[in-house]
């Protein structure tokens, strides 16, 4: 399943570091966006997009995660040439990335 | 003293909306405005400009701004904290000053000025005390791009801004002053919170960076059911309403659009998030992970809870340096075959740059339509795709070499792949690059100095 149904993103940059935080469009959804979107799984996702490592953050208190990816922004700043220096919208290439769900959580978040 | 206090955000960034803080104070009731007026390499042109006009090198949008403001302010009690000062924060109070003054208000305003960030004359004496102001991302010392240096302002944090207050001003005008520290000074202020009171210092820090980016918080730029939130042409900017207890609530004026809700703020507190347990300012450490939302009604969230650590022994300095010249160059095509031609052209045009014996520090190709954005995440484009515009940067330490890339770009009309266009704007401009060199300072080594002058 597609990220997208199960959480909303805002994204920004400090220097060459891309930031995604995700947040579960519901408090029990959660848990699954912890299991499934790890930073691992965020790297490889971002492959060829992100060259540094990537880090994780849990934020239980908003159901959110963030996560850094470095290096992901040409030099970042003023010295990138990418339309998207600030990286504003790796929000939504985060939410791209399909996840496993069990049939049983999909129906507990009406999700089917 | 009072109890509650209204904070409203009045601009997210410079070039933010103009009309943004006049509706702030024109909207409702307020207590305070801030407004944020400096991006990172912002003190780098503001230095240029003072170069060339020692009246010049602070926030010029302030003055039009006060100019309207001002009567409102005055008979409201409306205080205003910003950090339009830049690198001439005296040019910028005496030129609020001739505004009092014209608008008839002389002997009846006290504008408070913090300078003490500008260490750009003391470059020399910190790196020879060893004090080596390594970049925070590279770790590589400053003497390496120690010539090129523009400019270098410390952050400096509340408690200036604070002192200014307290000695009764109320226009307060800043240099290089962090954004949270302009909400967070009228709490500490109006509620007398101590200096190591680190979870309420927390909590107007985090106050703070809600509001920073103006709409941000209120519905511009919100994914979450983006299609339904209101009238966005008529956007309310934020306004913290601060508790003496350290608690707030979010919300923006009656009958303005947007959206205030536990969304909207979530998607703005992960906003240039790092380490969530340690976002740091001057003022304190504030641990996001201890952030509780609740909905308090109509375009009201309610945040409370937050807990803080003592602040570090350090502050981050902004220095700006020159970092060579960039160019970007862009065509658009068209059905048929759009991707196709462009990428022929980008072929054809890398294959005259080699033939010209021009290289790059870097070259990057992207095509708009296609990848853009997402790059190979957006997978294979349609193959139908009505347009795509060919976007071509580079980047270097030689003026000439970007130059003469400028002249590549529109003979590819006439000299390559058919049905393009979009070339109006004439040669792309060759940008000189400023960038961004963070670093850190001890405390110790910085003594911000707050004056009180009067219209």
């Amino acid at each position: 399943m597609q990220l997208t149904k199960l959480a909303h993103a805002r994204s920004g940059d400090k220097g060459d570091t891309a930031n995604v935080g995700l947040i579960a469009l519901r408090d029990d959804a959660y848990p699954i966006l912890v299991r499934e979107v790890t930073a691992v799984r965020v790297k490889q996702h971002f492959q060829g997009i992100c060259k540094g490592e990537v880090e994780r953050f849990e934020l239980p208190n908003l159901g959110a995660l963030n996560f850094l990816l470095h290096e992901s922004l040409g030099g970042g700043g003023t010295l990138s040439l990418m339309t998207d220096a600030q990286g504003k919208t790796f929000s939504t290439a985060l939410l791209r990335m399909e996840i496993e769900i069990s049939d049983d959580e999909a129906r507990k978040l009406e999700l089917n | 003293m009072k109890e509650k206090i209204r904070i409203a955000a009045g601009q997210g960034f410079w070039g933010d909306l103009p009309d943004a803080p006049v509706r702030q104070v024109e909207g409702g009731p307020i207590d305070y405005l801030m407004l944020d007026y400096l991006a990172e390499v912002t003190m780098s042109i503001m230095q240029k400009q003072k170069a060339r006009d020692p009246n010049a090198g602070y926030a010029r949008d302030y003055i039009p701004l006060m100019k309207r403001i001002l009567p409102a302010c005055v008979q409201r009690n409306i205080k205003v904290t910003a950090n339009a000062g830049g690198v001439n924060v005296r040019g910028c109070a005496n030129a609020l000053i001739d505004v009092a003054r014209e608008l008839g208000f002389a002997g009846r305003v006290r504008i408070g000025i913090v300078t003490g960030d500008d260490i750009m004359p003391r470059l020399d004496e910190f790196l020879s005390r060893g004090i080596e102001l390594r970049n925070m991302d590279t770790d590589e010392p400053l003497s390496t791009v120690r010539d090129s240096i523009q400019s270098a302002n410390v952050y400096l944090g509340a408690a200036p801004i604070v002192e200014a207050l307290n000695h009764g001003a109320q226009f307060v005008i800043t240099g290089r002053a962090t954004d949270t520290g302009l909400t967070l000074a009228p709490m500490i202020h109006e509620f007398g919170w101590a200096a190591n009171d680190w979870n309420r210092l927390a909590a107007g820090t985090i106050a703070g960076h809600i509001i920073e980016c103006g709409a941000q918080a209120s519905g511009g730029n919100c994914q979450y059911e983006w299609r339904n939130i209101p009238n966005l042409a008529d956007v309310g900017f934020p306004i913290a309403e601060a508790s003496a207890d350290g608690t707030f609530v979010i919300t923006k004026h009656e009958g303005t659009g947007g959206r205030v809700n536990i969304p909207s703020i979530k998607e703005q507190l992960v906003y240039e998030m790092g380490d969530p347990h340690e976002y740091i300012t001057p003022d304190c450490v504030a641990d996001f992970t201890t952030i509780r939302l609740q909905d308090d009604g109509r375009d009201r969230v309610r945040v409370y809870a937050i807990e803080g650590r003592p602040a570090t022994e350090f502050l981050k300095v902004s220095i700006s340096y020159s970092a060579g010249f960039k160019a970007v160059g862009t065509l658009v095509y068209a059905w048929p075959d759009a991707y196709e031609k462009a990428q022929a052209a980008d072929k054809i045009l890398r294959a005259r740059l080699e033939r010209l014996g021009l290289s790059f520090e870097y070259m990057l190709t992207e095509f708009v339509g296609v990848n853009a954005t997402h790059g190979p995440l957006a997978g294979a484009p349609r193959a139908d795709l009505p347009e795509v515009q060919l976007r071509v940067g580079v980047r270097g330490q030689d003026r000439s070499a970007i130059e003469r890339f400028t002249k590549e770009i529109a003979p590819l009309i006439l000299t390559g792949p058919p049905a393009v266009t979009g070339f109006a704007g004439g040669r792309p401009k060759v940008e000189e690059i400023v960038a961004y060199w963070p670093a850190l300072i001890p405390k110790t080594e910085i003594s911000p100095v707050v004056e009180v002058l009067e219209a």
